[in-house]
């Protein structure tokens, strides 16, 4: 307790008592609001397993809806099949443009830049973190598809511009952990300074690179806005392996097309679809913690 | 370079590889830096570009009118009003909770449960929107409908914002709550690390003065990161504003500004999701991008702003961990939000 201590029968009366019971109260409140925050967490994830559990089945995870999508439609059959797919490829084509290009920004920003020349670009990363995925969709809706018809590959680029401030942050903070030492040693024995990067510096920072990627793919998987502006207008009834050409059905989408048609049939195939996108967004979140925390330690030994 | 000075008498000048490979390294990295402050500017002109037909049929007068025809007359004005009143109100909701849980991980409890209570909290902001959106469809809507809309309605229904109940359970309220769960996280994470660098020599002079813990947390924690709670709860609205699923999932279509909180509405981010496939006529389209237009500006305002209020105060980063094992930025907080992602 913060308060000084009473000996003898004293008890706290008038002011005292009145700033003890506010102490209390306001510690209570701030108690309560962090269980409020987990109990909602909870509550989504019951409900997610609860409704999607009964939903999932092999035959739901392996096959395609069995007709075009409509609104009306009610139709008890199919599944998520080749949406899983779909999100896959889109998700994956984005990633493998996102991590060079952010790992590239982090070591610019921790290793080349002076002051003024990372003034700009972490400012334009931190706009591209803050702009709503919306605004990102729009922007390559505009330049893309009116006119030509959407891709796959066009989602694929909207998450890389999702991904990219996210990786290019998480490696920044793991190559500033990589001890100067360690490359004043390396510059010591005249070695260049991009074999020293290539060599040195970036094995070190693996740990950050992997996590910032893990979590950038947990949240591209995720995005609804990019998927519907880029990549919604696909047969449903259809997997296609390429991600350029045509759009993809995709497991956001399967789940905000069937939420919005409604239905008690459609509502089981969305929670079913959102029990397969939560558990990879959850092992992926928890996989990236675990993964951090391993790379702290081994930097800190 | 120094080791240049060092090989330079015995070899002749470093091998070509090497000179090649720095100035290809920093070619490279240089490149994909300033690509992103690119990508920045081509992303205003492209959506500003897109709008050039809207802007010039309608003007400013689109800032103000409330019909959305869908096939021949447009105006932004009811999607600016559900925007605004859909942040506010999650803002008002998700900043007393998160500045609370904020308090609470980094004042309250011992460092052992606010290693369990924090990520629990930062998971929440790894639900796809989508997913809080269908939550919001099939379990909030009929408990808004059938329970808290109407006991609102009963006690505050003199005040024109809780009128009569919605017949579906969607509509603005629905919507700011399925925003202030997603603000909450953001709110909560930022402010607890900003909490954590409050120096623990005030917080003991403060105890040892004999202020109880809350007034200590008021006098010294509140009191001293005002502006970074500021702007933690700038970053929590800029989520708001920009989201677009879960609200088009749940706040319904009508082109109307009303005061009444249960109907239905629309937001500029919504009806950009909802409009843009489903368009026919390059009106239309460039009616859509008209609202993608507002909504950059109040995104752009409300970050450099989060930055700038940073910036004036000189608060320590709040980038996460790392934090507290390098050496103190000044900067940075304007994507604290980053944070929620990286600091596991």
């Amino acid at each position: 307790m913060a308060t000084f201590d009473y000996s003898g029968p004293l008890t706290p009366s008038g002011n005292l008592r009145r700033r003890r019971v506010v102490d209390r109260v306001m510690r209570g409140g701030a108690t309560a609001a962090a269980f409020i925050a987990v109990a909602i967490l909870l509550i989504f994830i019951y409900s997610i397993v609860q409704r999607g559990a009964s939903a999932i089945s092999l035959s739901f995870l392996t096959h395609n809806p069995l007709e075009t999508f409509s609104l009306s439609a009610n139709v008890p059959l199919g599944g998520v099949g080749n949406a899983i797919i779909g999100s896959a490829l889109i998700v994956a084509v984005g990633a493998v443009m996102a991590v060079p290009i952010g790992v590239l920004i982090a070591l610019f920003l921790t290793e080349f830049a002076t002051p003024r020349l990372a003034g700009p670009v972490r400012l334009a990363l931190d706009l591209l973190y803050g702009l709503p995925s919306i605004v990102i969709a729009l922007f390559l809706y505009g330049l893309l598809v009116v006119g030509h018809g959407q891709a796959g590959f066009y989602a694929s680029l909207a998450l890389s511009m999702i991904m990219v401030p996210l990786i290019a942050r998480t490696t920044g903070e793991s190559l500033q952990l990589v001890p100067k030492e360690l490359r004043d040693a390396s510059h010591a024995l005249g070695i260049s300074r991009w074999r020293t990067t290539v060599g040195l510096t970036i094995p070190s920072a693996f740990g950050g690179i992997v996590t910032g990627t893990v979590l950038a793919v947990a949240r591209a998987a995720g995005e609804t806005a990019p998927v519907l502006l880029l990549s919604s207008l696909a047969d449903p009834t259809t997997t296609s392996a390429s991600v350029f050409g045509q759009p993809l059905n995709n497991l956001p989408l399967d789940i905000y097309n069937f939420s919005v048609a409604g239905g008690a049939s459609n509502f089981a195939k969305a929670w079913g679809a959102a029990l397969v996108l939560v558990t990879f967004v959850l092992v992926a979140n928890f996989a990236a913690r675990a993964l951090h925390a391993r790379s702290r330690r081994m930097m800190s030994r | 370079m120094s080791t240049t000075a060092v090989t330079a008498p015995l070899s002749g000048g470093r091998r070509f590889s090497d000179r090649f490979g720095d100035r290809a390294l920093f070619g490279l990295t240089a490149g994909a830096s300033f690509a992103t402050v690119v990508l920045i500017a081509l992303i205003i002109y492209q959506i500003v570009h897109g709008a050039v037909p809207a802007m010039s049929k309608y003007g400013l007068g689109f800032l103000v009118h409330d019909t959305w025809n869908g096939s021949t007359i447009f105006g932004g004005g009811a999607t600016i009003f559900g925007t605004l009143v859909t942040s506010a109100g999650a803002l008002l909701i998700a900043a007393p909770l998160g500045i609370a849980i904020g308090l609470y991980l980094s004042q309250l409890t011992s460092a052992r449960t606010a290693a369990v209570i924090g990520p629990l909290v930062e998971l929440l902001a790894a639900v796809p929107s989508v997913i809080v959106g269908l939550w919001g469809i099939v379990v909030l809507e009929p408990i808004m409908r059938s329970t808290i809309e109407p006991a609102l309605h009963n006690v505050l229904g003199f005040i024109p914002l809780f009128g009569a109940a919605s017949s579906s359970g969607a509509g603005i309220f629905t919507g700011i709550v399925i925003l202030a769960i997603m603000a909450l996280p953001i709110i909560a994470a930022i402010t607890r690390d900003l909490f954590l660098t409050v120096p623990s020599e005030l917080k003991d002079g403060a105890l040892a003065l004999g202020s109880t813990r809350w007034e200590m947390v008021r006098g010294v924690v509140l009191a001293s990161m005002r502006p970074g709670i500021a702007s933690a709860c700038i970053l929590g609205a800029a989520r708001a504003l920009g989201e677009a699923i879960a609200v088009l999932q749940v706040v319904g279509y009508v082109f109307q500004a009303h005061p009444n909180l249960f109907d239905n509405g629309v937001t500029l981010a919504s009806v950009m999701a909802n409009d843009a496939t489903s368009n026919n006529t390059t009106l239309e389209t460039a009616s859509v991008f008209y609202l993608g237009v507002i909504l950059l500006v109040i995104e752009l305002l409300v970050n450099l702003g989060a930055q700038a209020i940073v910036r004036h105060y000189r608060l320590p980063s709040v980038t996460g961990g790392a934090a507290q094992t390098e050496p103190r930025r000044t900067v940075d907080v304007g994507a604290a939000a980053t944070a929620i992602d990286v600091d596991m």
